[in-house]
């Protein structure tokens, strides 16, 4: 054997593509990238521009088909059916094995199920793939009314999706307040109001309990836990997203909810990493959660994961914390911590427009005055202030006082820092 | 009862549809029946249907939606899709194109008593200057109109954001009052004086003509108004353009004022995400847009240089002087991008020098080699004309314009304006105007690219956490428009530093 064993990392999504870039800039090992779902690296974000005809397919590869090469960073579609770490080969579908110098797992999630009757029908569908963009694209013109389930990131997106089409769709949403692991009721009542006035059928506090098929085996109406029966063609479960991992269940890898990793994202076995969704850290970071299935996170790891591979040992030591939506026409972006409800350890100061979908919280300590934290809906803020104060353990007065540095609205825009400002003094001065 | 006469969106956007189309069918009409050419309630029936339609189609398009990015199904629809209807409505103004620019008389032009399209303007063209009307009159006419009508259906688009509202007031403003009205309005004023441009707005070069022999020589005849028309034509040149290029990026220009860039946001607008984003259409226009720099300037210094000899009375300065005028203020530019750009000559840096290189080693040439009626072994006469066809009718109007539902609207802005590949060089080099990446947040979801006219991959850019500084971003804000997660702004600030290209985008903390 001449040639040298490549790095192989399973999944070409934001972390695996990623780490492909950052390690070839470094090192020429040979790297290959393998992916069961598409021939080149896409935004799993903006899948639902395509459907709702904003973008092409094309458009949502940030790369050209001869950056590959050029980089020479090998793709391969394929299936992985099991890794075998004692002679450091992995099994594809087909039957080939491959030799590997190191394996990256970044294999992203998978949409959750709970075992709801009728889950598996024709016409019950996530929205987490290509292949489930594609599903849906062939099915769009049978569907007149639809059904979504489960009121997170993706959920409200496919009702976006679907309703773009003239479809009519009822969103259930388990929870009596829209996304309230993250947002506060008050910012998840604006939410609701905004899904509604779009002319989503919006059902809080609505469990599905059935899917019901027509004699043809396709979803045709779904059971609610209100006793209500909704007539629909399309069921889309968008209850979260758990880690990929049910084919390396018979592996000696060491597994939770993820593939555990350490500080440097490396599993149990010599050298096996995962990084991105499917990772699940045996030691998180303080507020922060052992699997975070966020694209800046996937980002980062992968980029961490490069430096380790190409000689320089680093530690996965992310940054400030920091997230963005969009829920139908309002943004949404969040620096720092801050968490629904307020707490003794967190005071929250809210301000919202009066008949605007334009909204900031912050979260500072009641006592030291320390800022933690902002959720800002309708008005864009600098990711580089935010996290300068929050390295320089800003107090929340001197944010308060600095609040129109931040702002990134287009020009011209109407400022509200004023307005916010003038609250904030009117509440506590 | 009232609410039994409204009509409801479909309705409404068909009747717009239907009034439009039966304003411009009676356009067509004009060209096949002379008395209904000859009546003025023909004229105007068929404008304000044409306006009305419009203005309906539109104003039902957006009514009752929520404020907010409203490109649902463009890829799906036949027109901004290149499809089908794409491909009819590019091949029908193509055809008009090639009909206004070579075969007017199609159109019923005729220079002692017009016919037909040309004759149906007739009434307004002499409202406004007295005189009847020609086929460029009847171009203005109906290109200021439609810069009107689909900037009223623009602003209805973006009406959430006022950057988008405000820049578009501003086209539609500089277009009906410097473009059209105040230009027809000179010439009725001043009806003895021989033609020069009038559109102060539109400068050298993207007004070719401006030094040309006969224009000078109408300018310069032309009284105080020829006289104000020539020094604001240079003061424009020289000190406005400069300045504002350097305080606000080209956008001032490309995006606020300039004709072409009018039609482009407005009527063009549909068809803005047809721009190809290809590195390999990078590469080309790069060569193009400084060829069409070395072009322009040899021609017009060549066309100055042959006037100062052939008009000794009219110039207080000869040739020589010029030349060497003309070469120390080139050589003077170098050397600043030089002294400003030496520590990261880049390729953009790199190549205006080239060019700027070749236009002074044409300037020099250019008076060792010429003659009194020939430019370098080529009759001057031809020379012009050449630039005239190709700038001026094939590539601005035929591929410009024609093919906006086949190529993007900003064909020619991209690829062959040469106004825009002077602004274009100072942008790059030395100006304020950037569009900021916020931080980290880039999510690479393409909308940034595919919506810009000009063709830049923002996402590449942006996705690195790095700025977007490119000589050919005329700053028409889309891509931070149609950004979902709020990572681009245009803003102007200081020039150090505007494209540092970080380790990672910002949030690791490597």
């Amino acid at each position: 054997m001449t040639s040298q064993s490549p790095i192989i990392i399973i999944g070409n999504g934001i972390a695996g593509t990623t780490l492909a870039r950052n390690i070839r800039k470094n090192s020429r090992h040979p790297i290959l990238v393998i992916s069961k779902e598409s021939d080149y690296f896409f935004s799993r974000t903006a899948l639902m521009y395509v459907y709702m005809g904003h973008l092409k397919w094309e458009n949502l590869e940030p790369y050209e088909k001869g950056f590959w090469q050029q980089n020479n960073i090998d793709l391969l579609k394929a299936e992985v059916t099991q890794i075998k770490p004692q002679e450091k080969i992995i099994v594809l579908a087909n039957g080939q094995h491959l030799s590997y110098s190191s394996l990256v797992l970044a294999t992203g999630s998978t949409p959750n199920k709970f075992g709801w009757k009728g889950q598996d029908l024709e016409g019950v569908q996530g929205l987490y793939t290509k292949q489930d963009l594609e599903k849906l694209t062939a099915n769009a013109p049978n569907i007149k009314q639809a059904v979504v389930v489960g009121g997170g990131l993706i959920g409200i997106e496919l009702a976006e999706m679907l309703h773009s089409r003239g479809i009519r769709v009822t969103f259930l949403v388990r929870e009596d307040s829209f996304w309230n692991k993250v947002i506060s009721p008050h910012e998840g009542d604006m939410i609701e109001k905004h899904i509604l006035a779009h002319g989503i059928d919006l059902k809080m506090s609505t469990n599905l309990v059935e899917i019901i098929a027509n004699e043809k085996g396709q979803a045709n109406a779904v059971i609610t836990d209100q006793e209500e029966s909704l007539p629909c063609q399309m069921v889309g479960l968008t209850a979260g997203v758990r880690p990929n991992i049910d084919f390396l269940k018979n592996s000696d890898l060491e597994m939770n909810r993820g593939i555990l990793v350490d500080q440097h994202l490396a599993t149990n076995l010599p050298d096996i990493y995962a990084i991105g969704d499917c990772a699940e850290l045996r030691a998180p970071l303080p507020h922060r959660n052992a699997i975070e299935a966020v694209w800046y996170v996937g980002r980062m790891m992968g980029e961490t994961l490069a430096q380790s591979l190409t000689g320089n040992l680093s530690p996965y030591t992310p940054g400030h914390w920091f997230n963005s939506a969009k829920f139908f026409d309002i943004e949404y972006q969040t620096y720092g911590q801050i968490s629904p409800l307020a707490t003794q350890k967190e005071n929250h100061f809210c301000w919202k427009h009066p008949e605007k979908n334009c909204m900031v919280r912050l979260a500072y300590h009641p006592k030291s005055r320390l800022f933690l934290g902002i959720n800002t809906f309708g008005i864009r803020m600098r990711h580089e202030v935010f996290d300068q104060w929050l390295n320089d353990q800003t107090s929340i007065e001197t944010v308060m006082e600095n609040l129109s540095q931040v702002n990134f609205d287009p020009e011209f825009y109407t400022q509200y820092e004023p307005q916010i400002i003038a609250e904030w003094q009117n509440q506590f001065v | 009862m009232a609410k039994s006469i409204r009509l409801n969106i479909v309705q409404g956007k068909n009747l717009g549809l239907l009034l439009g189309l039966a304003g411009l069918l009676l356009l067509l009409y004009s060209l096949f029946d002379e008395s209904f050419a000859r009546s003025t309630n023909g004229l105007i029936s068929s404008l304000v249907l044409i306006s009305v339609g419009t203005i309906l189609y539109s104003e039902r398009l957006y009514h009752g939606t929520i404020p907010g990015i409203k490109n649902n199904g463009v890829w799906l629809d036949g027109l901004s899709a290149r499809g089908v209807l794409g491909w009819f409505v590019g091949i029908a103004l193509t055809c008009f194109y090639i009909a206004l620019y070579f075969y007017p008389e199609t159109l019923g032009f005729n220079s002692e008593d017009s016919t037909g399209l040309v004759a149906f303007f007739d009434p307004l063209s002499i409202a406004l200057n007295g005189k009847p009307a020609t086929q460029w009159f009847v171009y203005g006419s109906l290109y200021t109109l439609a810069i009107l009508i689909f900037g009223v259906k623009f602003i209805l688009k973006y009406r959430h954001n006022r950057y988008q509202i405000i820049r578009t007031l501003s086209v539609m403003f500089f277009q009906l009052g410097f473009a059209f009205l105040i230009p027809e309005l000179l010439a009725f004023f001043h009806p003895d004086t021989p033609y020069f441009a009038k559109d102060l707005k539109n400068m050298w070069p993207l007004n070719y003509y401006f030094f040309e022999s006969w224009h000078l020589k109408n300018m310069l005849s032309g009284g105080n108004l020829g006289l104000f028309v020539l020094f604001s034509g240079l003061a424009m040149i020289f000190i406005v353009s400069p300045v504002l290029t350097y305080l606000y990026g080209k956008r001032w220009y490309c995006s606020w004022v300039c004709g072409c860039g009018a039609l482009a946001e407005t009527a063009g607008d549909p068809f803005r995400q047809l721009s190809s984003k290809k590195i390999s259409v990078w590469k080309l226009e790069r060569w193009l847009i400084h060829l069409v720099l070395v072009f322009v300037f040899i021609t017009t210094i060549a066309v100055i240089w042959s006037f100062l000899g052939s008009n000794p009375s009219l110039s207080s300065f000869s040739r020589e002087t010029f030349v060497i005028g003309i070469v120390v203020f080139l050589v003077t530019i170098m050397g600043v991008i030089y002294f400003f750009k030496r520590k990261e000559m880049d390729k953009d840096a790199l190549y205006s020098m080239i060019t700027l290189g070749c236009i002074i080693a044409g300037t020099i040439a250019i008076q060792a080699f010429s003659g009194e009626k020939n430019i370098l072994f080529i009759k001057s006469y031809t020379l012009t004309k050449w630039y005239g066809f190709g700038i001026g009718a094939a590539f601005s109007g035929v591929l410009g314009v024609g093919f906006y539902p086949i190529l993007g609207s900003r064909v020619w802005c991209r690829f062959g304006c040469p106004m825009a590949a002077i602004l274009g060089l100072q942008q790059r080099l030395l100006s304020r105007f950037r569009i900021t990446t916020n931080g980290g947040q880039c999510i690479s979801c393409g909308n940034c690219s595919a919506y810009c006219e000009m063709g830049i991959d923002v996402r590449a850019y942006a996705q690195k956490g790095q700025n977007i500084v490119r000589s050919s971003c005329v700053g028409c804000g889309i891509c931070s428009a149609v950004c979902p997660r709020g990572v681009l702004k245009l803003e102007n600030g200081p020039v150090a530093n505007r494209t540092n290209l970080p380790n990672f985008p910002l949030g690791n903390k490597l």
